[in-house]
Parts: structure tokens; C-alpha cells; sequence
């Protein structure tokens, strides 16, 4: 694999693959020395034009597990040079020896223009409302190992999964959308019609406008984070109503099964999307979530940039 | 210039507004920038310094282009006026309308006059500057028509914006009725369309970027027909892309108003699923819709409810086009490569698609007296001569425009333009400009 760019990309096939490399990467990780040298020398760029502090860190600690150098090239958009293109910015740091390129964008599509113009391996970090792949797997194997299951092409079969929230500038539902389905679970996606995408119909999931609807009915509730800039949009009234409607509070929580998992990207808006504190819920899986991004971030570094599975030190 | 070259174009079959679809086998001598002799082919003609051979061509009005962006003055790093001209004359354009959406914007009579002027100093077709219908395109207050008018200003649109607010259109056509101008909208309530990037529908939700939904155009296009109903005026829409923008259009037109429409090769012949590359060539404004749409502009076309094919020629500098697709302008190449996509992905005669892209623009742009003129003694000589079947391959990087933003580039086409007359000089001569 060259690039990790999109689910779709992927392929049923490929995150069978990563799930697979994970459960080897989590073992590294539960050492008493959780690092291997199986990329050793390589250089790994986190290229982030937007904040984001956990999924850099998330990739960066995965990058050094798997001994490759790390860099850091962050540009905020305000400082962003105007008179700079992206293929100059790309251009410029590719020229100094780099094996992979880990890109966090505003905008969809920066992974496929970016890579045109460089050699390395291209990481989607996330693009715009459009993909963030590791987002999905991280949470595919967190489903997946919670649950006891292994990773196969139908290693989540049987399974309902609500998605609930802003579905429409979310690349974490639409990479979600794509990985659940392609292994077999069943998506309902929960939302006001203001926050659905145009075309939501052609997907393949169901769609719900009341998660009292839906609640007691799922193995797994996956909360969206509420923007809170989208007020300005005129796509909910207020927050209150949103939260209201389909905000995870005490009543709700009680609908839910007792097996039932609850999963949320971070970072969560409290008292908005969850309004009750999940450390209180059976199911909460959300700190685990970020633990295994570690374990699904080195599977997929290895991956990209075709380590030699000897070095992991891990029977494959 | 002087007009003093003399040409004979031999072996074509003429096709213009009195030659009827099948055109007429005949040979044409120009002296003095006007035709002078037309005869059966084959028959005598007077010696002249250039003898252009047509065999297997058709001979043609030159051709006129309603939607050209040529960038001067203001953004020469994409194009200038004499690097789109010559686009235009390898295009078979023998006369081209300047959108002002220059810098500063063509509002005022010294900037219109600089634009004829470099189009004059270029010497490879016609620059005609279209006037803007508010002061710098701001939508706010009405730019002088009648001193545009003066000076030769036939045609006023904001292209780029459309006009917003509806009492100030309404004005706008009230007020250039008296004047015998045509205003030409660019239909998109902007509302709607903030930080849109493509067309709104199933292809934008899958790749998560903003919507520009066809009714953003719709309800403009809706809008101006009944302002045109209420005021009497005239009005041209500049670069349909929707279904029902031409079901509009078309109703509109049975009842008798007075509306002349345009639709962009790229309109009918890409669409919105050529986004999934991420590649910004495709981002154009309107922008490229569904196969729905692509057919119903075809159709449009077919019945006459479209009146002119129209390029939207945007060349943009490739650092522009370089970046995030929320950040690219658009726009894309047009001028080299509209002949060869009509000829190719119409299923029209080739006599009306010579009317779509010659004598019906001419008669819009208010330039009928000198282009889209039958080829008889005594008319101008604005002639293109093509050769409708022959094929060849689209090279982004042998186009004459500053910029290489087609995205055509590898595809191959069929009809190429061979030799361009303009103004009675040979500015095309078997394929390569001469200026």
C-alpha cells in the first residue's frame, strides 16, 4: 500500500489487513518496552494545516514505537503564505528526505493533490469533512477486540451501529460509514435533515430523525461532536435543541442495552452531544478508543511504508 | 494594420446563414479585408499573396465567442490580451467578448477603451468588452451605461456575481431598454452557494465538500424572466447548466420574451463525478452538473432553447489552480478547444453548431454588422476555415493561452480549426498563428 488516503481506497481487504497488524501492534504496546525497530531511519511528517493535538500525538507516538524519526510542520491557516501553493509547501519538505507524510487539511481532497507531488507516502490525518481513515479503524478494532471478535472481512456482521450527529461535515461518518458497512454491520445514521449530506439516500445505511427511536435498539451508539460554529448556519436553532433531540443524557442512557457500546472521536462537547458523563456508562469505550489509535496508527506506518515484520518482533 | 494582404481560399464547402445546412462547394477571394469574389469551386479567381487550400474544410463566418476571460488588465500572470487573442484565432474565434471582471473592472470608459485597444494591438480577432451592470461588479449602483455605450459597449454583465438584489435588476433592465443594450446574467443567488466548490448532489456528499445547488441558479434565472416580463427589457443568460434552467428558458421563449441563452462546452460534456480526482481543473463556476443536466443542455442546444455555445474561457496561472479546492478560483480553458467538443459531443449538424458559435453570438453580442456575416462580395472577410473530422489529441502544453488549466488535456477531439481570416489578414494560417 502507497498511500492510506480513504476507506473507500482500502478496501475490505486492506483494513482486514491493518485489524490484523494491530492486534500484533497492541502487543508491542502492552511490553514493558513498547518499541520495535522496524522503521528505523525513516522519516515521518506530520503536516498539519489544521489544529489538532491528539491525533498528531496519537501518530507521532506510533511513529517512534516503530523507531522512525519524527517532524513536525505545522501551519495554522492564519499563518499560511499566501503567495505559497501547496504543491511548493509539499515540493519544499518532500526535498528533505521524507518517507511519509502524515496530512491533517480543512479542505477535502488535500491527500490526492498532495500526492501527485511527492515521492512519500501520503497518511489522510484527516481531510476536510471528507475521510479520516485511521479514525475508522482505530474504531473498527476497538468494536471489534471489545466485542472478542477477530478481524475478518465479516468480523462486524450483526451488528447496529447508530451514528449520531453531524453527519454532513463529518469525515469521521463518512470514513465510519464506509468501514462499518464494508464488514458487515448495519449503520443508522441519526440526524436532522439540516445535517445529512445531499445524497445520504444512496448510502448504504438507514436514517433516523429521533434517537429515542433507535436508542434501545443498537450494539453500538457513536456520538458526533456538535460543532459549535455551525450555530451560525442556521442548520439546528440552538444548541439546547439539539441536545435536546439528540444529545445523550441520564433518560436516554437508560434506553440503552446494558452490552451496548458508546464510542465519541473526541473532542467531546460535554453537555451538548453527552450530556451524561459516560465514565458512568457500562458501555464507555472512549479512552480505549484513543489507546488502541496508537496500536492502528503503527499497523498502518508499518503498512504504508512496508516494514519488515521480523523487526516488530511479533509472531505474524 | 494595413489591408493589403490578399487571400484565396480554395477546395472548402461554404457554410453560412444564407447557404443553407448543406453549405455550397465554392472558392473565395479577399482583398482589402472584405470578400470579393465567390465562385463555384474550381472556377477562376484573381491572383492573390496567399492561397489558403480548404479541401475536405468547411469555410465558415469567423467564429464569436460571448464568455472569454482574458485577465488584462489586472491578472496578466494567467493571460493577456494578446495571449488569449491568439487562443481565440487557433480556436477559430474571429471575435471575442471581454468579461470585466478585470482589475480594475471594465466600469468606466478609459478601461473598456484600453481593452479594445490591446485587442486592436494584438491584431488576431476582435476584443469586444462586454460593460459591467454595477459600478467594479459590487452589485451596489449602476455602472454608466450610456458612456459605455458611447463607447461601443453593447453587452453589461457582473459575470462572476450575479445581481443580487432584485430592485436594482429590476432597474438595471428598465433603465438599459431605453439604451437598446443587453444585459447578461450570471445567474447564482450567492446565498446559497458560500464556499460552494461543486455541484451540489450525491458525488459532493460522498466526497464531503460544499454544495452549489442547481436551484442557487434556478431561482435567478426564475427571477429574471419575470423581470424581463414586467420591464419589456431584454436579457442573455450567460452559461446555463441546469435541467430546469432550460425548461425555463425554453417556456420563457414560447411566450415570447425577449431571452438569449449560453451553455459551456465543459457544461455539456464533463460532470460533477470528474470531482472525485480532487483535481481543480474541474472547478468551474457554475459548476460541472449531472448527466441529467449535461443532456437536457444538449438537448437546449439541439432546439434552439440554448442560442450560443459560449466558452467561459478562465485561464488561471497554475499557481493559483495549485491549491485547496476551497482556495483554486475557477474556471477552466476554453478558446482552443470548443469548435472540436461541439463537433464532437453534439449530435447536431455541423450548420448549427456554426449557428450556436457564429451568427446567433454575433447577433447577441450586437457585432451582426462585421461577424456571423454571410460569405458574399462585399462582407467583411472574418472567415474560418476547419476541417470537421479530423482528428487530434489535446495537449495542455501547446495551447497558445498563458495557462494550461484544460480539462481536456490528453483527450482526443474531432474538427480542427486550419486557417482563421480576420479582418481580411490570414492571423491562422494551417494551423500555427502568424502574429
Amino acid at each position: 500500500m502507497k498511500h492510506l488516503r480513504s476507506i473507500e481506497e482500502l478496501g475490505v481487504e486492506g483494513i482486514v489487513r491493518i485489524l490484523s497488524l494491530s492486534e500484533h501492534m497492541a502487543q508491542v504496546n502492552q511490553r514493558p518496552v513498547p518499541k520495535v525497530p522496524a522503521l528505523i531511519g525513516r522519516t515521518v511528517v506530520s503536516l498539519f494545516f489544521e489544529d489538532s493535538t491528539r491525533t498528531r500525538i496519537s501518530f507521532e507516538t506510533a511513529a517512534k514505537r516503530l523507531s522512525a524519526d519524527t517532524m513536525t510542520f505545522s501551519v495554522s491557516t492564519s499563518s499560511v503564505n499566501k503567495g505559497e501553493s501547496l504543491r511548493d509547501t509539499i515540493e519544499t519538505v518532500s526535498a528533505m528526505g521524507v518517507a511519509a507524510f502524515v496530512v491533517r487539511h480543512k479542505t477535502s481532497g488535500i491527500p490526492w493533490q498532495l500526492s501527485q507531488w511527492t515521492d512519500a507516502c501520503i497518511i489522510n490525518a484527516g481531510d476536510g469533512w471528507h475521510q479520516h481513515p485511521t479514525q475508522a479503524l482505530l474504531d473498527t478494532y476497538t468494536v471489534m477486540s471489545t466485542l472478542g471478535r477477530t478481524p475478518s472481512a465479516t468480523c462486524l456482521a450483526g451488528l447496529r451501529i447508530a451514528i449520531v450527529g453531524d453527519v454532513r461535515h463529518s469525515r469521521v461518518a463518512r470514513s465510519n460509514v464506509q468501514a462499518f458497512t464494508a464488514l458487515g454491520a448495519q449503520v443508522v445514521l441519526v440526524a436532522p435533515r439540516t445535517l445529512l449530506p445531499p445524497g445520504v439516500e444512496d448510502w448504504p445505511v438507514e436514517i433516523s430523525s429521533s434517537l429515542d427511536e433507535v436508542i434501545g435498539d443498537v450494539d453500538v451508539l457513536y456520538m458526533l461532536r456538535m460543532q459549535r460554529e455551525r450555530m451560525n448556519e442556521a442548520l439546528v436553532p440552538h444548541l439546547g435543541e439539539y441536545s435536546q433531540r439528540f444529545g445523550l443524557d441520564e433518560r436516554r442512557a437508560t434506553l440503552l442495552r446494558d452490552t451496548a457500546l458508546v464510542m465519541h472521536p473526541g473532542p467531546m462537547n460535554r453537555g451538548v452531544e453527552m450530556v451524561v458523563d459516560p465514565a458512568t456508562l457500562p458501555g464507555n469505550v472512549i479512552t480505549r478508543q484513543v489507546a488502541n489509535g496508537v496500536s492502528v496508527r503503527m499497523a498502518v506506518l508499518f503498512d504504508v511504508l512496508g516494514g519488515s515484520e521480523a523487526t516488530t518482533g511479533v509472531q505474524t | 494594420m494595413t489591408n493589403q494582404q490578399t487571400i484565396n481560399i480554395r477546395g472548402g464547402r461554404l457554410m453560412d446563414p444564407l447557404t443553407g445546412r448543406n453549405g455550397r462547394m465554392a472558392d473565395i477571394h479577399i482583398a482589402a479585408g472584405q470578400v470579393r469574389a465567390v465562385v463555384d469551386s474550381g472556377n477562376d479567381l484573381p491572383s492573390a499573396d496567399i492561397e489558403l487550400d480548404a479541401t475536405n474544410c468547411i469555410v465558415s463566418p469567423g467564429l464569436v465567442d460571448l464568455h472569454v476571460h482574458l485577465r488584462e488588465p489586472g491578472r496578466e500572470e494567467s493571460e493577456t490580451i494578446e495571449t488569449g487573442s491568439r487562443a481565440a484565432a487557433l480556436g477559430g474565434f474571429t471575435a471575442i467578448v471581454a468579461m470585466p471582471n478585470t482589475e480594475p473592472a471594465q466600469d468606466s470608459r478609459i478601461v473598456v477603451e484600453f481593452v479594445r485597444a490591446q485587442g486592436e494591438r494584438a491584431g488576431l480577432c476582435e476584443v469586444v468588452p462586454a460593460g459591467c451592470i454595477t459600478l467594479g461588479r459590487a452589485g451596489e449602483a449602476l455602472a454608466p451605461y450610456d458612456e459605455l455605450r458611447d463607447a461601443g459597449v453593447r453587452l453589461f454583465t457582473d459575470d462572476g456575481n450575479g445581481v443580487q438584489d432584485p430592485l436594482l435588476m429590476r432597474r438595471a433592465l428598465e433603465y438599459a431598454r431605453d439604451l437598446d443594450v443587453t444585459l447578461a446574467q450570471h445567474c447564482e443567488v450567492s446565498r446559497l452557494t458560500t464556499g460552494a466548490v461543486m455541484h451540489e448532489g450525491s458525488c459532493c456528499g460522498h466526497l464531503g465538500l460544499p454544495g452549489w445547488p442547481a436551484i442557487a441558479e434556478e431561482l435567478m434565472v426564475h427571477r429574471d424572466i419575470e423581470l424581463v416580463r414586467l420591464t419589456g427589457a431584454r436579457i442573455h443568460f450567460l452559461h446555463l447548466s441546469t435541467q430546469r434552467s432550460v425548461d425555463m428558458v425554453r417556456v420563457a421563449k414560447a411566450q415570447g420574451l425577449a431571452i438569449t441563452a449560453e451553455a459551456a462546452p465543459h457544461h455539456f460534456t464533463l460532470s460533477d463525478e470528474s470531482l472525485r480526482s480532487f483535481d481543480t481543473v474541474y472547478k468551474v463556476n457554475p459548476p460541472l452538473r449531472t448527466a441529467l443536466d449535461i443532456q437536457a443542455l444538449k438537448d437546449g442546444l439541439a432546439d434552439g432553447t440554448i442560442d450560443a455555445i459560449a466558452t467561459d474561457h478562465a485561464p488561471h496561472a497554475s499557481h493559483l489552480k495549485e491549491q485547496p479546492l476551497d482556495q483554486a478560483p475557477p474556471g477552466m480553458l476554453g478558446l482552443e478547444t470548443a469548435l472540436a467538443l461541439a463537433l464532437s459531443e453534439l449530435t447536431m449538424d455541423v450548420y448549427d453548431v456554426l449557428a450556436a458559435l457564429s451568427w446567433k453570438p454575433a447577433k447577441i453580442a450586437g457585432i451582426d454588422d462585421r461577424h456571423g456575416r454571410p460569405i458574399a462580395v462585399g462582407e467583411p472577410a472574418n472567415i474560418t476555415v476547419f476541417n470537421p473530422s479530423l482528428e487530434w489529441t489535446v495537449d495542455r502544453n501547446s495551447g497558445a493561452s498563458k495557462s494550461k488549466n484544460t480539462p481536456y488535456h490528453g483527450r482526443v477531439v474531432s474538427g480542427k480549426v486550419r486557417h482563421t481570416v480576420f479582418n481580411g489578414h490570414g492571423v491562422v494560417i494551417e494551423g500555427v498563428a502568424q502574429l
